[in-house]
């Protein structure tokens, strides 16, 4: 009944302008990531990049992709780990 | 030597035919000399829009498969010595022209007009292909809709891998009364969202059926909200700093009643 009421006085409803920006900001992120085919490729070598610094990993199986839940978006990386650098040598020390 | 601008969007429906010929009309009215081709092959629409559509006698593809010279194919504007239109084809398919026919055709056209305005197909395909060849500057046209944004964000991607930078955005169709309401994305959402710069803004009008009804720009008529927008955005892109009309919406004693109340 309140609910009721709320819609019919028309306020505190979400206003609808928020809910189309923040559709449009979920499915852009989607949108523009596969715009550019490059990006997760290039992400992906990236990652290895700095990962390799810290452990040995199997850069075959490396998966990188975007995730859609309800509300928001998430880059979900598996990389399978080979073994662990038993030091790790700083390179700025 | 002339500039090429193609106006393109993307979605379909959101006025990028109104949007050129109320621009070019406009760019006309100020003194250029102004020519629109209209690339919807199939569907041509900038022909009835300018009112135009009786004088056809050949297309662009009669240009560019070589049936008749482009001189020939221009049709001259009731209104403005300056401005001319080049038709899209109706019969033939899209395939009739391919991107160097465009570009070559664009480079052929600057040299004699200030502006050649290229009206795009909706789509990405090969229509969106040819209309963006020869351009050097893009106006997008959205209205402030989920879809039409999403397909705008589409398209700044799609132009920059071709080259095209910086792209200058128009919004079409706002309703201030909605906005103001929160029902409808206003100006900065819409520029937070796609990154790019503004070009105008164009308040839904009714004015702009009775305009088409007529095949009348409504850049033309004095009394029109739109046309009003239209004559600005046509000042802007020959370089002329002009400030946003005003949006603000007279809501009527009825309307601010049922605000106090609470209705």
């Amino acid at each position: 009944m309140i609910d009721f009421l709320k819609s019919v006085l028309g306020r505190e409803a979400p206003s609808s302008k928020n809910m189309a920006k923040e559709r449009l900001r979920l499915v852009l992120v989607h949108d523009r990531a596969s715009v550019s085919p490059h990006l997760l490729e290039n992400l992906k070598e990236d990652l290895i990049r700095v990962i390799s610094n810290y452990m040995e990993i199997d850069q075959n199986a490396l998966e990188v992709q975007l995730n859609r839940e309800d509300d928001s978006v998430a880059l979900v990386a598996n990389i399978p780990i080979i073994k662990m650098k038993r030091t790790y040598q700083d390179a700025k020390v | 030597m002339g500039e090429v601008i193609v106006i393109t969007s993307g979605k379909g429906g959101v006025g990028k035919t109104t949007t050129t010929a109320n621009l070019g009309t406009g760019l006309a009215a100020l003194g250029n000399k102004v020519v629109l081709i209209d690339t919807d092959i199939g569907l041509r629409n900038l022909d009835v829009v300018m009112g135009l559509e009786n004088r056809i006698v050949y297309d662009l593809v009669d240009v560019t498969q070589g049936h008749c010279r482009l001189r020939q194919a221009l049709i001259k504007d009731k209104r403005f010595d300056g401005l001319f239109l080049l038709p899209a084809a109706q019969t033939k398919d899209k395939t009739a022209v391919s991107t160097d026919d465009m570009k070559k055709l664009c480079n052929e056209l600057k040299e004699e007009f200030d502006y050649v305005l290229v009206d795009c197909p909706a789509g990405i395909e090969q229509g969106f292909k040819n209309a963006i060849a020869g351009a050097e500057r893009a106006l997008i046209v959205t209205t402030p809709e989920v879809s039409a944004v999403r397909d705008a964000d589409r398209i700044v991607g799609l132009l920059e891998a071709n080259g095209l930078r910086g792209p200058k955005l128009i919004i079409n169709r706002i309703r201030p009364d909605m906005v103001k309401r929160g029902d409808m994305m206003n100006i900065e959402d819409m520029l937070d969202i796609l990154a790019i710069e503004l070009m105008g803004v164009v308040p839904e009008d009714e004015y702009i059926v009775v305009s088409t009804n007529k095949g009348e720009p409504a850049v033309l008529d004095m009394n029109s909200r739109a046309g009003q927008a239209y004559r600005n955005i046509a000042k802007r892109v020959t370089g002329e700093v002009v400030s946003l009309i005003n949006l603000e919406y007279d809501e009527g004693l009825l309307n601010k009643l049922k605000r106090l109340l609470g209705l």
